[in-house]
């Protein structure tokens, strides 16, 4: 990311330093700022809870009706699949999903262009904001769900202490690839007058084939696989639940972790492929 | 005969305070704070008050939309809380900032729509569109939906909207907020034959002293939810010793001073060829200029108005170092 | 009631007439609207991949019960969808402008913006009921046809309650709208699926307690020709109608309330 000084260049290590401080002070101002949100947080946490109620009695009346022998559902045992809709929920308000207009809000009244006078890549600016809501969602957003399903459910445990870790980093490329596609979506509207239609494909989208309404590895094989790897939408919440789950071998694993990373990898270049782009119409066509 | 009165009208919030990091305690806001008010039919009276005075929270409890928490109110005879429907027939209300029109659908259909919400018979509502269609310049955004017209065509949409069922009072809550000066001018010239005819009563709470100058007889100026001057614009002027001024350009700087009672001199340009006379409303601008006239020769002169702003400036001050005066209004003005 | 009717009528007209500065985006709230619909579908379909019985129903039994709440529900949101933008309306201070119009508040609330393009998952929502009716092999009686005209209505009704008594939460707490989305959302998954899915305290609370279980299953059950496995006498597929009445005096009692408030506090 070229960050833009006002003044002379300094030294290298200075520069970075420089960047780090505002990239971390535009999170921290994010995480206030979502935590503002106080009635709504309270009312997503809450019915986040009562959908993985609804959604966890399903999944385990499929595991209870299908091969009784195993006692499992496409290789996740009750309590797996249990684990893997409560901590989904948990996930919803982490790494975001719905709901971020902000960017097509801005493009729509104008303002944008004074994300353009800021001395802030603005792709950066939106990231490291997002980072500070899914900061604060970890601990408002995340505990309670998966804390009630403990609680009310028989949940799987981890049998690895490397599992934890590695359900952290895949979390964090989860956000930073729910960040990409979201900001995508929103940048369309620099292009189209009405991105209206294209946040409800991407709700859509991010729904059905993510994992929240089925996993994934419901579906048959070739599907399934065809998804993974050639949508980013799996990787932003099967690949971090399976990782918790334990579901794969450690290679596999590694694998889908490392699927989930190109995918982050390729969305952010191109938002700032298209951020480039974007500006430039700006600056010719006006606002 | 009488359209509205209130009688000890008062309102009271309670607001959320934060008290230090986490705690929040409760505190009373008296928004209006016992408010006496009679209006005859057919009046214009403007409604003046500073931000926070109490003028929309009064507006809202004349029509309806908020309940007062002590006092009497009786609008066309309703009470407005209860009796809301019916009185809703009988009244029209313009917000400034907020639209009673269908904000998607052309505004042609928001009056087609109104005529069936208010039971308009569909001549007496034609004729009125037509008469409005003239006066304020709607023809060519009629067909536009309402989200896409500028503030001023939507003002003009609002105030057409409000009038087409001949109601008996007409509120307006800040109308000409935000205008520009064409249509500021076009909703006034409107207000006033509207106000001229004499069978509508306006009630209309502004920020803008150009309004109440252009439009109102009266004037109701509150602060703090208590009526501070209720009366005519010249006994504002009156109450707080306004005076006119006339700035006169010599040839060369007069000889004498002007010895004219109810006249003092103001002030005077280094040169001396500009003197700012002020009058105490004793004495005529025209006396002045003959007294001069007979002395030096008078190159240019002006006569200014007494600036109103600076009037409700020194009531608003007024009544902020008068505020713990309890119940009346302060009837003397400073120094009098 | 006759000029609330007239306002409607004169406001679905015009709208359907401006429906071309609109083009696109009906289109694609028509389309999404269909593919949401679709998704629930996807996902029962998906599961019985998996399983041969869901809750100890086949297939076709829960695609019945599917159909009888999805349209229950797109009924619901067709008549008094609108309502979801309460909060909307409260923030902004719109709600002043109803106040101020001769007619009752929440016909007014529900006249702003009728919903047209909800007709489309309505339609949808239908056909997947008449696909389900004829894939289940029904064996068909006038009594069970009645039931099935008469159960999505009821439904309907008992949706719309659960909309308006859900927006009600903005008059107390402006920012919570999500909380109604608990009980209308999820009470709408709650009824795709048999209530044998669920299990415990939260069976008895949002089958019975709050009554989604008359919405669907127990209907489709009698239309199915399935006895109760919780034990039920098969006339509770009949109850619909009288549980959609007693929330609906729940939620007009709520939403006086609520205006009440408004009317006191202000916004």
């Amino acid at each position: 990311m070229g960050f833009v000084t006002a003044t002379a260049p300094p030294t290298h290590f200075r520069k970075l330093q420089a960047q780090i401080h505002l990239f971390t002070a535009i999170a921290a101002a994010g995480f206030r700022r979502y935590a503002t949100y106080r009635q709504a947080t309270v009312a997503a946490a809450f019915t986040n809870t009562i959908f993985g109620f609804l959604k966890a009695f399903v999944l385990l009346a499929v595991v209870g009706g299908a091969a009784g022998a195993l006692g499992t559902a496409a290789g996740y045992s009750g309590p797996q699949l249990a684990t893997f809709v409560w901590v989904g929920q948990g996930l919803l308000g982490v790494v975001g999903y719905w709901g971020w207009t902000d960017l097509a809000d801005r493009i729509r009244t104008g303002e944008v262009v004074s994300d353009l006078l800021r001395p802030v890549h603005p792709v950066a600016s939106y990231l490291a904001t997002d980072l500070g809501r899914a900061g604060f969602g970890v601990f408002t957003r995340f505990v309670p769900p998966v804390l009630v399903g403990a609680l009310a459910f028989d949940l799987y445990r981890p049998v690895h202490w490397s599992t934890y870790p590695l359900f952290a980093l895949s979390v964090l490329i989860a956000v930073l690839l729910s960040f990409g596609c979201r900001y995508l979506v929103n940048a369309t509207a620099f292009w189209l007058l009405d991105a209206r239609g294209m946040i409800l494909a991407w709700a859509i989208a991010s729904t059905v084939l993510t994992g929240l309404v089925f996993p994934i590895r419901f579906l048959p094989d070739p599907v399934a696989i065809a998804l993974w790897l050639g949508t980013p939408f799996p990787s932003m919440f099967q690949t971090p639940l399976d990782v918790l789950l334990e579901r794969d071998p450690p290679l596999p694993r590694l694998g889908t972790l490392a699927v989930q990373l190109a995918w982050a990898a390729g969305v952010l270049g191109l938002c700032r492929v298209v951020q480039r782009r974007a500006e430039h119409r700006l600056v010719i066509q006006g606002g | 005969m009488t359209v509205i009165v209130a009688e000890g009208l008062r309102k009271e919030f309670t607001v959320r305070v934060k008290a230090g990091r986490l705690r929040r305690t409760r505190r009373t806001v008296r928004a209006v704070d016992g408010i006496d008010l009679t209006i005859e039919r057919g009046e214009m009276l403007g409604y003046l008050g500073p931000n926070g005075a109490g003028k929309s929270t009064t507006l809202k409890m004349l029509t309806g939309v908020l309940a007062p928490s002590a006092g009497k109110v009786r609008v066309c005879g309703f009470d407005p809380v209860p009796q809301r429907t019916r009185l809703a027939r009988r009244i029209g209300v313009v917000f400034g900032n907020r639209s009673q029109l269908w904000w998607d659908l052309p505004l042609a259909e928001s009056f087609a729509l109104l005529r069936y919400v208010y039971r308009v018979p569909e001549a007496e509502h034609a004729a009125r569109l037509r008469e409005c269609r003239g006066r304020l310049d709607l023809d060519e955004f009629l067909a536009t939906p309402v989200r896409q017209l500028s503030l001023g065509q939507r003002m003009r949409g609002e105030l057409t909207a409000a009038l087409l069922h001949a109601p008996e009072v007409l509120f307006l809550d800040e109308p000409t907020i935000g205008l520009d000066i064409v249509s500021k001018r076009a909703v006034r010239a409107y207000l006033t034959e509207v106000g001229q005819r004499g069978d509508t009563t306006v009630v209309l709470t502004t920020h803008d002293l150009a309004d109440i100058e252009r439009l109102c007889r009266r004037l109701v100026v509150i602060d703090r939810g208590r009526v501070v001057h209720d009366g005519s614009l010249d006994s504002l002027h009156a109450r707080y010793g306004s005076r006119r001024r006339v700035v006169v350009d010599f040839d060369e700087p007069p000889a004498s001073l002007v010895d004219l009672a109810g006249v003092t001199v103001e002030s005077s340009s280094p040169d001396g060829l500009r003197v700012t006379y002020s009058l105490d409303g004793t004495v005529t601008a025209g006396d002045l200029v003959a007294r001069l006239a007979t002395g030096t020769a008078l190159r240019d002169l002006a006569v200014v108005e007494p600036d109103i702003e600076e009037v409700v400036a020194r009531l608003y001050a007024d009544s902020d170092s008068q505020v713990s005066w309890v119940g009346s209004a302060p009837t003397e003005g400073p120094g009098a | 009631m006759v000029s609330t009717l007239a306002v409607y009528r004169r406001l679905v007209g015009a709208q359907a007439r401006s429906q071309a500065s609109y083009r696109v985006s009906f289109t694609l709230d028509l389309l999404g609207n269909i593919v949401w619909l679709g998704a629930d579908l996807l996902g029962i379909t998906v599961f019985f991949r998996i399983t041969p019985s869901l809750g100890g129903f086949g297939f076709a039994d829960v695609l019945v019960m599917l159909g009888l709440s999805a349209s229950a529900f797109a009924l619901a949101d067709l008549a008094v969808g609108n309502i979801e933008k309460l909060r909307v309306y409260v923030r902004t201070g719109l709600l002043d402008s109803v106040l101020i119009k001769p007619l009752g508040v929440l016909p007014q609330l529900l006249a702003l913006d009728f919903g047209l393009r909800r007709l489309g998952r309505a339609g949808y929502a239908l056909v997947i009921l008449v696909a389900a009716l004829w894939y289940a092999d029904i064996a068909w009686t006038p009594e069970k046809a009645a039931l099935v005209v008469v159960t999505p209505l009821a439904g309907a009704a008992f949706f719309s309650a659960i909309f308006v008594a859900g927006a009600t939460v903005a008059f107390w707490w402006i920012e919570s709208g999500e909380l109604a989305n608990a009980l209308t959302y999820g009470g709408r998954d709650f009824t795709s699926y048999p209530i044998t899915v669920y299990s415990g305290w939260f069976r008895r609370l949002f089958a019975y307690a709050l009554g989604f279980a008359f919405v669907a299953y127990y209907p489709a059950l009698a239309v199915l020709d399935e006895p109760d496995p919780l034990g039920l006498p098969a006339a509770t597929a009949w109850a619909g109608p009288v549980v959609a009445a007693l929330a609906a005096a729940v939620a007009a009692a709520l939403w006086r309330f609520g205006v009440r408030r408004y009317r006191s506090t202000g916004s």
